[in-house]
Order: structure tokens, then C-alpha cells, then sequence
């Protein structure tokens, strides 16, 4: 039985902060749960995904993408089943179309979003703060502060959502989904699987004239979501001092330390907000009232600290409120417990002395061990190629997956990327824009998630460019999960496979190849027929992700290669055209890795001498 | 008890995460209020992985810098590079064989030598327990157990609360029954290298 369908109540367990959600979501009876991976919230679906393959009444899917998440979502949840998507932040983007009005037609079953912001940027294209999407759409927000809460509220969200007929976003951030922690479990609920759509087209079809009156309910729902908030066991005003604190999420943490640590346990009064939209106005004028001047602790945006100045402001109350500027408290990146209790101490006059990190002045600078390909990465031939073909001039749009790390030299195949899907989209405007010869990257799962359309728009407006689709067979960057164009028999459940060539023509495409990348001869003449072809050319290249072959029992059988020593003439194009992880200098030799070489051949083809073969047992 | 904040770092494939989870498990399993925290995404990519155990009370799931007790790394050049969290009362324990990364192996930068990484960290924190980690994991029999090693010097160092026998049962529970003996075996050899050394 999977772990987090033990039905043991008031059980301590140790959980990841994504862990606790999915525990929450069962706990709270969901039965429908969709959602596209993406760190750091991955882990919540991977739990459903396991636990529909044991249970027969929760359905889950991984969907094309985060605006298709919540509409399969938004079906299941007018319909009256409790449903939970979830995706990262950036991922909030793309399905913000379909949630700002299903913020006005409402639900019928409790519909939690789970929105996993990424503060620092530990593997994201941009540090957004998803607080303002609360604020855009007028749908609740709950940010949990711990393991614990991000399991409770994750139930209390879908019994506010179902009470208000709206969905509720529970914020998280990288801390607090990652971290572990205890939890005690609660009872888990039955699951309402299947329910009966009530037929209402003048509120479930969006036309001007039923939106306006939505538009209306929203609002009233906004207020009664505030008395909620008013209300709230999550808002919670701490201690009696006179030293104001608000704090929020992961920060509350630090807060809390920062305060035992600095023994100012009698002078404060801690304001955590987590209903923390609407905002709880009542409580936050009574807190600030009850104080000589307040600080804001909030990572990002200074949401928080904005708002309550507003309302110190309706309320003619006159105290300093500061957040942004104390310290070294700013809108970049996360935060860390020193650098909250330091402002803390600045902002109240407190002695403090941090302590006094080792002098690292005599350290030389370290070499770096920046992630890279994997050896044996098929991306890593497919690049190779093409930038034998299309020469340094050529632009590289790419996308967002493993291959990201073709950025870095001496690959350099990245030139481009500010989101899921612009690999293609962008090309469109590069080869129209410059004079320069075209070739994008984009992986398998993010074609699918939003290159097609891209795609389309460049067969249909005469764009010629090269775009080349890594096809791995799976979603790896984010652990393996399956997409439509992935061959889920392996992996023991029955999906339809979507192939991308069929795709491709399908979109209109003439001038398509599918190559294998480890044979390199065979893809550079692709890739040179590409460079030669007056239009738009698609170069599928297949070939499994190693480790997601390895993981279904399909990997390469293989042996690792060796280097003939006495054929090797040093040229190191090897070493300094491939980077591969499994080759290094044993003084001036290059030599490989036998543990790590998986026997892909790449650097064998590559080697002017011949010099690279496979190892003798 | 007094806060014991842990950093745990090394290189993506060599299972400091599953270290620092057991662990976290063994002090809740002893009653230790015990927060752990790990940056995922590109681990499996060769990257440095961190993650961090905090035990005691306390509910902030990351270290700032100088404010680390316990730094528990697979890796000397990582060990290097987690110095900054480090303040003069810092207990390390380090693997001392070194997984280059492939800037070096490509010859863009040079790898320092580990007896020169370990005398220059010598000198700035409380205590330095260095051991031949991979080494110890092959005598277990098992190349992989290297993070067994590592939580096994811990544990001898006497750095942690975490008993012994509340340790290896978390690792039997958490182990293939294929791995078990040479887990077992990896945690003892590193537990006595450290209480060797920490003596």
C-alpha cells in the first residue's frame, strides 16, 4: 500500500512538504487530480500518480499542460468532485486564461490549485511572485507555514472552496515544498468519484451578458471569503508586546527563531497571515493598533507590506511599516533565518552580533561543478551535430528541459529561452528579424505542452527555420514523467501514444526527418538537407533519456569505450567538442571513465584517429 | 537540547539526500523534533546537492552562513565550498576522495590537493574527521553505500543525538533487503573510522 494511504489518525510521519499536500488532498476526499510537473511542486503528482494505479476511484492524469490541467480540472469540479491541480509558478501563467473565469463560474466540488513559487530561482526562468494571482483572479489564498499546516490546510482548502463555490490556491514556495517534516495524520475521507453536471448555461457559459452578473457574485463571494479570512484560525496574532511583526510562509519560520534567538519573546507581537488573501482587515487594524511600529517579513513582492499601509491608511492609523530596505531585506531571492533575525535586531534596536562565518580570504577560487549532460545524453549528439552543420552564426532558440544545459560551452546550442514552448514561436521572429541561418531546440514533453501552436504558425506564415525536437521518450528534467508522446506500456498503465512525427506532418510540415543522433553521419546529412531546404525543416531526433531507459529495463546494451593510447594523435576534439562528464586528463592523456561511459560511441565518431573503442572485458 | 543545525552536501548520484532523510527519520523516531530540507531539480545532473538537518527547537529549515554546527560532506572540494556556513566550533566530516568535476576533467580549472584542502579547513573550524569514504563503501561491498559511510561517521563523531541503534533501524527499514548487509557494514566501518579519529 502506498505510505500515504495509511489510515492510521494521530500517526506521526515524516513527510516532504509536497507529501503532506497529497496526504491533505486524500484527507480531504479528492478524487480527481490533474496537473503538468514542474519543480518544486512535481512531487504532489507523482504521489497520485502512484496512488491511481492502486485505488480505482481517484483519477489522475499528468495533462498536456497547466492551462489543460485546469480545464480537465475545471470539468471534474463544476461537476461536483473534489479536484486538486498543481503546477509551479511559471506554470500559473499558462493556465491563468482559464482561471480568471473560472473564478466567475465557480464550483461545485472543493477545487484546490496548489501554486509552487520558486524564490532564489533554484530551477526556474523567473522568480514571480504568484501572490498577485490571488489578487487577479479573486480567488482565496492559504500559505502554509510548515509540514504539518501544509497537510491541514490542504483539507480546510477544499471544505472553504466547496463552502464558497470558488477554488482555492494554496502557495508554497521551494522551502516549503522540499522541506521534510512531521506530520500527524488525520482521517481520510471516501472519495466521490463520479456526480451528475446541473445544467446552467446562463452561468456556466461565459457570454457577456452572464459574465457581468458573475463578475458581480465574484465580488460577493470576495466578501464573504474576508469574513472568512477574518476569522481564520490561520491568521493568528502572537504574543503582546509592542514590537509588530508580520510574516508569512516560509518566513514565519525564521521569524519564530529569530525571536527565541534574539530573547525577545516579551516585546514582540507576530501577525501570521495564512488566509492571507483576502486579507484579514479587521484583524490587521487591530494588530497594528496594538503596536509601536511594524516590520514586514515577506520574500519577493512587498504585497504584504503594500496592503498594509493601505490599510493603515482608511483607518487613519500613522506608525511606521517597513519591509523592503531594513537590513538586507529585499524583493530578490529567498531568505535565510540570519538575515531576518540581522533586520529584525536593525529595525528594533537590538544588540546583536552574528556570528562569524569562517575567513575565507585564503581560499583560492574553486572550480565549478555546474549540472551538465549526463554521459551518454543523446542531446549531447544531436548538439554536436547541428553545430557542426549550422557553423557559430547560426541562432539556437531553445526551450526549457535538460537541454537547457546546451547553453554552456563548448556545446553553445542555446541562445534563446524565456519560457515553455518559445523555442519555436521565437524562431519565427529570428529568421524573419536577422539575417542568420535558424536551428531551435525543443524537447519532446515541451513540444507537446505548447510548441505546436508555434509550429503552425510558422508552416502557415511561411517562417523558415530548422527546428529540431529532442524526442527521450519521456519528461526528464522533472523525473521521468510520462507525456502524449511517450509509450507508457513499459511503465504499466495503458495511454494512447501521440507520435510526434505524425504531429509534425500533421501540422503541415513537408520537409521532416527523423534521425537517430548517435548515428552522426546519418543526422549531419538531415541537418545539411535542413541548412539546404528553402522552408521550414523539422529534425526529430530520437533516442532514449539513459536514465529513464535504464529505470524501464530498456537500456543500451553496450560497452563502455576505452582510448587507444597509441593511436591517439591529441587533437582532443573528444574532450573539447563533447564535454562529456565520463572523459578527463590522466596527466596529458584523455582517458574515460568506465563507470561512467554507457557506450553511446559519440566521441568513436568524432575522433579523427579512430583512436576511441569499445573496452575489452 | 540545544539546536543542532546540519548541512549535508555532495554531488548528484551520491544519495546525501536519502543520508539526510534517514536521519531526520532516526531523530523523530527518538522523539527529536527534526526539520530536513533539500534542493531537488538538477541533482541527477552531476550539480552540488545540499540539504540540510536541523534538530531541537527550531522550525526554520535552512543554515545561514557561520551558523552551521555540523557539516557532513561527501565530497573535499564541496567541503570546501560550504565553508562560508561555517563558523571556529564547527564539527566537519568529510570524505576525503575526491569526484572532480568536469571543469577539471576537461582542464578548466584545477582540482587542489586534499591535504591542502584539509590543512587550510583545519585550522578555521572546531574539528576536522577526514576519511576515505569511497574506499570504506568498497570494503562494505558496495560502491553506493558511500552515504551509509557518511552517516556512519556521524554518528561515531558523537556530533548528533542520534543513537546508533536508532539509525541502522531506520536503515533497515529503508533498505532493499539486496543492500541491507553491506549498508549495515558501510555504517560500521564509518562509525568506527570517526570514533577513531574524533577521540
Amino acid at each position: 500500500m502506498h505510505k500515504l494511504l495509511t489510515d492510521s489518525p494521530g500517526m506521526d510521519v515524516l513527510l516532504l512538504g509536497n507529501e503532506a499536500i497529497a496526504r491533505g488532498a486524500l484527507e480531504a476526499g479528492v478524487a480527481f487530480a490533474t496537473c503538468y510537473p514542474g519543480t518544486p511542486s512535481s512531487e504532489i503528482p507523482e504521489q497520485f500518480f502512484e496512488i491511481s494505479q492502486e485505488v480505482k476511484d481517484l483519477y489522475f492524469e499528468y495533462s498536456t499542460n497547466e492551462k489543460v490541467a485546469m480545464e480537465v480540472g475545471a470539468g471534474a469540479a463544476v461537476s461536483g468532485v473534489r479536484t486538486m491541480v498543481t503546477m509551479k509558478h511559471v506554470g500559473l501563467n499558462v493556465a491563468s486564461d482559464p482561471l480568471m473565469t473560472l473564478a466567475y463560474t465557480g464550483v461545485k466540488g472543493g477545487m484546490v490549485l496548489i501554486n509552487a513559487d520558486d524564490p532564489s530561482l533554484f530551477s526556474s526562468q523567473n522568480e514571480q511572485d504568484n501572490r498577485y494571482y490571488a489578487r487577479l483572479s479573486g480567488c482565496p489564498m492559504l500559505e502554509p507555514t510548515n509540514t504539518q499546516e501544509m497537510k491541514d490546510w490542504t483539507v480546510a482548502a477544499f471544505d472553504i472552496s466547496e463552502v464558497l463555490e470558488i477554488p482555492v490556491i494554496v502557495r508554497t514556495t521551494t522551502r516549503l515544498a522540499h522541506i521534510r517534516g512531521s506530520v500527524k495524520l488525520g482521517a481520510l475521507r471516501p472519495r466521490k468519484n463520479v456526480s451528475h453536471f446541473q445544467k446552467n448555461p446562463f452561468h456556466y457559459v461565459c457570454v457577456p451578458a452572464v459574465s457581468r452578473n458573475l463578475h458581480k457574485e465574484l465580488l460577493q463571494k470576495y466578501d464573504r471569503a474576508q469574513e472568512m479570512s477574518e476569522k481564520s484560525p490561520f491568521n493568528e496574532i502572537i504574543g503582546t508586546g509592542r514590537w509588530g511583526i508580520v510574516a508569512n510562509g516560509a518566513t514565519y519560520n525564521y521569524v519564530k527563531d529569530a525571536v527565541a534567538d534574539l530573547k525577545i519573546q516579551d516585546k514582540v507581537r507576530i501577525l501570521k497571515l495564512g488566509f492571507s488573501y483576502p486579507m484579514p482587515k479587521d484583524l490587521c487594524t487591530r494588530f497594528m493598533k496594538s503596536v509601536d511600529k511594524v516590520l514586514v517579513v515577506e520574500e519577493l513582492e512587498p504585497v504584504n507590506e503594500s496592503d498594509l499601509k493601505a490599510i493603515a491608511q482608511e483607518n487613519g492609523i500613522t506608525l511606521p511599516i517597513k519591509g523592503k530596505g531594513i537590513g538586507s531585506l529585499s524583493r530578490l531571492w529567498e531568505y535565510d533565518p540570519g538575515m531576518v533575525r540581522k533586520a529584525m535586531a536593525d529595525y528594533f534596536g537590538i544588540p546583536y552580533t552574528a556570528p562569524k562565518p569562517v575567513d575565507t580570504s585564503d581560499i583560492p577560487p574553486l572550480p565549478g561543478r555546474p549540472p551538465t549532460l549526463c554521459a551518454g545524453c543523446p542531446h549531447r549528439a544531436t548538439f554536436y551535430a547541428v553545430k557542426k552543420v549550422y557553423g557559430k552564426d547560426a541562432v539556437h532558440p531553445t526551450d526549457i528541459g535538460c537541454y537547457t544545459l546546451g547553453l554552456l560551452p563548448p556545446l553553445s546550442t542555446g541562445d534563446f529561452v524565456i519560457c515553455m514552448g518559445s523555442s519555436v514561436s521565437s524562431s519565427c521572429g529570428f529568421s524573419r528579424a536577422t539575417d542568420q541561418k535558424v536551428a531551435a531546440f525543443i524537447g519532446d514533453s515541451t513540444f507537446f505542452h505548447s510548441g505546436i501552436t508555434g509550429l503552425i504558425n510558422a508552416v502557415h506564415n511561411n517562417h523558415k527555420f530548422t527546428l529540431v525536437i529532442l524526442d527521450n521518450g519521456t519528461t526528464a528534467m522533472t523525473g521521468h514523467q510520462p507525456h502524449p508522446g511517450v509509450d507508457t506500456t513499459p511503465m504499466g498503465i495503458q495511454l494512447s501514444q501521440v507520435i510526434v512525427e505524425d504531429v509534425v506532418r500533421g501540422c503541415g510540415v513537408k520537409d521532416v526527418h527523423v534521425v537517430k543522433p548517435f548515428n552522426t553521419k546519418k543526422t549531419i546529412e538531415a541537418l545539411q538537407a535542413s541548412l539546404e531546404y528553402d522552408g521550414l525543416s523539422v529534425i526529430i531526433s530520437k533516442e532514449f533519456c539513459p536514465l529513464f531507459a535504464k529505470g524501464i529495463g530498456k537500456a543500451r546494451k553496450a560497452k563502455p569505450f576505452m582510448i587507444n593510447q597509441a593511436k591517439c594523435k591529441q587533437h582532443r576534439d573528444c574532450i573539447n567538442l563533447l564535454a562529456c562528464p565520463a572523459m578527463y586528463l590522466k596527466g596529458e592523456q584523455v582517458a574515460i571513465d568506465q563507470n561512467l561511459c554507457i557506450g553511446c560511441s559519440l566521441c568513436a565518431q568524432v575522433c579523427p584517429e579512430n583512436a576511441i573503442m569499445p573496452a575489452k572485458e | 537540547m540545544e539546536t543542532i543545525r546540519l548541512v549535508c552536501v555532495g554531488v548528484g548520484g551520491q544519495g546525501n539526500l536519502l543520508a539526510s532523510n534517514l536521519l531526520g527519520q532516526a531523530a523523530l523516531s527518538m522523539g527529536i523534533n527534526a526539520v530536513v530540507s533539500e534542493i531537488h531539480g538538477m541533482a541527477q545532473r552531476g550539480g552540488v546537492v545540499e540539504s540540510t538537518v536541523l534538530m531541537g527547537n527550531v522550525t526554520s529549515p535552512i543554515i545561514s552562513n557561520g551558523e552551521a554546527d555540523v557539516v557532513v560532506s561527501f565530497e573535499p572540494l564541496e567541503t570546501m565550498r560550504i565553508l562560508p556556513r561555517c563558523n571556529s566550533k564547527t564539527v566537519v566530516i568529510t570524505n576525503a576522495q575526491p569526484l572532480p568535476p568536469f571543469t577539471v576533467s576537461i582542464g578548466q580549472g584545477k582540482y587542489p590537493p586534499v591535504d591542502e584542502i584539509l590543512d587550510k579547513i583545519e585550522r578555521k573550524v572546531g574539528k576536522v574527521i577526514a576519511l576515505h569514504g569511497n574506499d570504506l563503501a568498497r570494503e562494505a561491498g558496495n560502491p553506493l553505500s558511500l552515504n551509509m559511510v557518511m552517516l556512519g561517521a556521524l554518528i561515531g563523531s558523537g556530533a548528533v543525538p542520534v543513537t546508533e541503534e536508532a539509525m541502522k533501524k531506520i536503515i533497515s527499514i529503508a533498505t532493499k533487503k539486496a543492500f541491507l548487509e553491506s549498508n549495515l557494514k558501510a555504517f560500521d566501518l564509518g562509525k568506527q573510522v570517526a570514533k577513531k579519529l574524533a577521540s
